[in-house]
């Protein structure tokens, strides 16, 4: 069994902690640096509820080492509020409802701000696709669509104002 | 769920890791992107004591064209292939393959070599490339050598590549002029196995088929081609009854188990509808269609 130290930044801050080698890297976010923003739904790849951005690619937290997050850039939900101002993701799933229970949420806009960045004016299809790896027991998705819709138009809006 | 203890390493290099894949053999794992390892590392089902990340090998990224064939470096992540251009545009059958591979995010860490060393049936790579009879290139201590895909896969996650040899390479051969291919996949929600799917590469000469490979997902205990429904294809011009014929022998052939996704009987019949809609598809793009 092996130890590690592993130097990582998150959320723009630099951490290093001593990891051993099993441990994932959504039990390190939650437990070793005290980031509960990233949940643990199903625990066997498949809600996205962990999703987190590794170099910017949103993967399933509890399907990486944290030991190979070693000099990565990861993001989580508690750092898309840049500067304590709800990210025009946040806004949208609040104006729309895009949550219930809220237990996705967190996963779905990691997933959602990747995607707006790869695709900033997508069809609906194309969002469906985008976030067919997070699952919500909850809304049935549409009200997360429309969130995401939301967020796309205000973001090109941002945009186009600069 | 938390996995069974291990030791670590992250090589720096491909040397580095047939070296200590030779220092630990029998012993160590490979963790490629880990999408399959370590939910069965999870699970327990799989308690390797050594894992050897190749994550950071980044020279075994690449898709590209290279002589007479398609080049995908081992680590290639797919979504990488999603977004080719090379592949979008000249291989239909394998971009139809990297779309719906379990889930976007799934696609973002899982590298097509994992894919295909697992040798797992139910993974989609595995009918893809034996449709495009791609070739497998392996590295160990005694260097290259290349394994034809009928040849690679020997058993339920089993492969014909020694303990001591990393996957490097997937070569697609370049298609000619008139091949189309199409991969159609039935399954239950995103990010499932399929309950059957059909990968199915030809190629026409006029009116009729003149060469066809199919490769078939989640129907056997062994990733497997449909010979028999090759054979029905070759030398004819595709009419409502081959079709019917073609996905009737495939239907036969396969080896379905029954599971939580259906009894035997729907796996073949669905099987038998996987094979003709691609057989289908493959032809309209054999005569230039999308």
């Amino acid at each position: 069994m092996s130890e590690h130290e592993v130097t990582l930044t998150i959320n723009g801050e630099s951490v290093t902690r001593s990891v051993e080698a099993r441990t994932l890297l959504v039990h390190f976010i939650r437990e070793d640096l005290s980031l509960t923003g990233t949940h643990i739904g199903c625990d066997t790849t498949s809600c996205g509820a962990c999703t987190v951005l590794l170099n910017g690619k949103p993967v399933k937290s509890c399907t990486v080492f944290a030991v190979q997050a070693e000099g990565a850039a990861v993001e989580t939900i508690e750092g898309v509020a840049a500067g304590g101002e709800l990210h025009p993701l946040q806004e949208g799933f609040w104006e729309k409802h895009g949550l219930q229970c809220g237990y996705c949420t967190p996963g779905m806009i990691m997933t959602a701000k990747h995607f707006l960045e790869k695709n900033p004016n997508p069809s609906e299809d194309e969002i469906r696709h985008g976030i067919s790896g997070n699952l919500c027991r909850c809304t049935g998705y549409n009200k997360i669509v429309e969130a995401i819709q939301y967020a796309s138009q205000k973001l090109q809006a941002d945009a186009g104002g600069e | 769920m938390i996995p069974g203890a291990f030791d670590y390493h992250s090589p720096r290099s491909l040397e580095e890791a047939l070296s200590l894949l030779q220092q630990h053999a029998g012993e160590a794992k490979i963790l490629a992107g880990g999408q399959s390892l370590i939910p069965a590392m999870r699970f327990r089902l799989a308690m390797p004591s050594i894992l050897i990340d190749i994550n950071r090998l980044d020279d075994l990224r690449y898709v590209e064209e290279r002589g007479d064939h398609l080049a995908i470096g081992a680590m290639t992540r797919e979504h990488a292939l999603e977004d080719s251009s090379v592949v979008c545009s000249a291989y239909p059958l394998l971009h139809d393959t990297a779309l719906v591979i379990a889930d976007p995010l799934v696609r973002n860490q899982a590298t097509v070599g994992g894919n295909i060393a697992h040798a797992d049936p139910a993974n989609d790579h595995p009918a893809t490339m034996l449709a495009y009879n791609a070739t497998v290139v392996a590295k160990g201590p005694k260097g290259e050598r290349t394994i034809a895909i009928d040849d690679f896969f020997t058993g339920l996650f089993e492969n014909a590549m020694a303990d001591d040899e990393i996957l490097t390479e997937i070569r697609i051969p370049k298609p000619g002029a008139n091949s189309g291919g199409a991969y159609t996949k039935l399954e239950r929600k995103v990010g499932d196995y399929a309950i059957s799917a059909a990968a199915v590469q030809l190629r026409l000469d006029g009116a009729k088929v003149a060469a066809a490979r199919i490769g078939l997902t989640n129907v056997s205990a062994v990733p497997m081609r449909a010979k028999a429904a090759e054979a029905e294809l070759v030398g004819k011009s595709i009419s409502d009854s081959v079709l019917e014929a073609a996905g009737k022998a495939a239907a036969g052939e396969c080896d379905p188990s029954p599971d939580l996704r259906g009894g035997v009987d729907y796996k073949r019949d669905m099987t038998r509808v996987m094979v003709k809609r691609s057989i289908q598809q493959a032809v309209v793009r054999a005569q230039g269609g999308k």
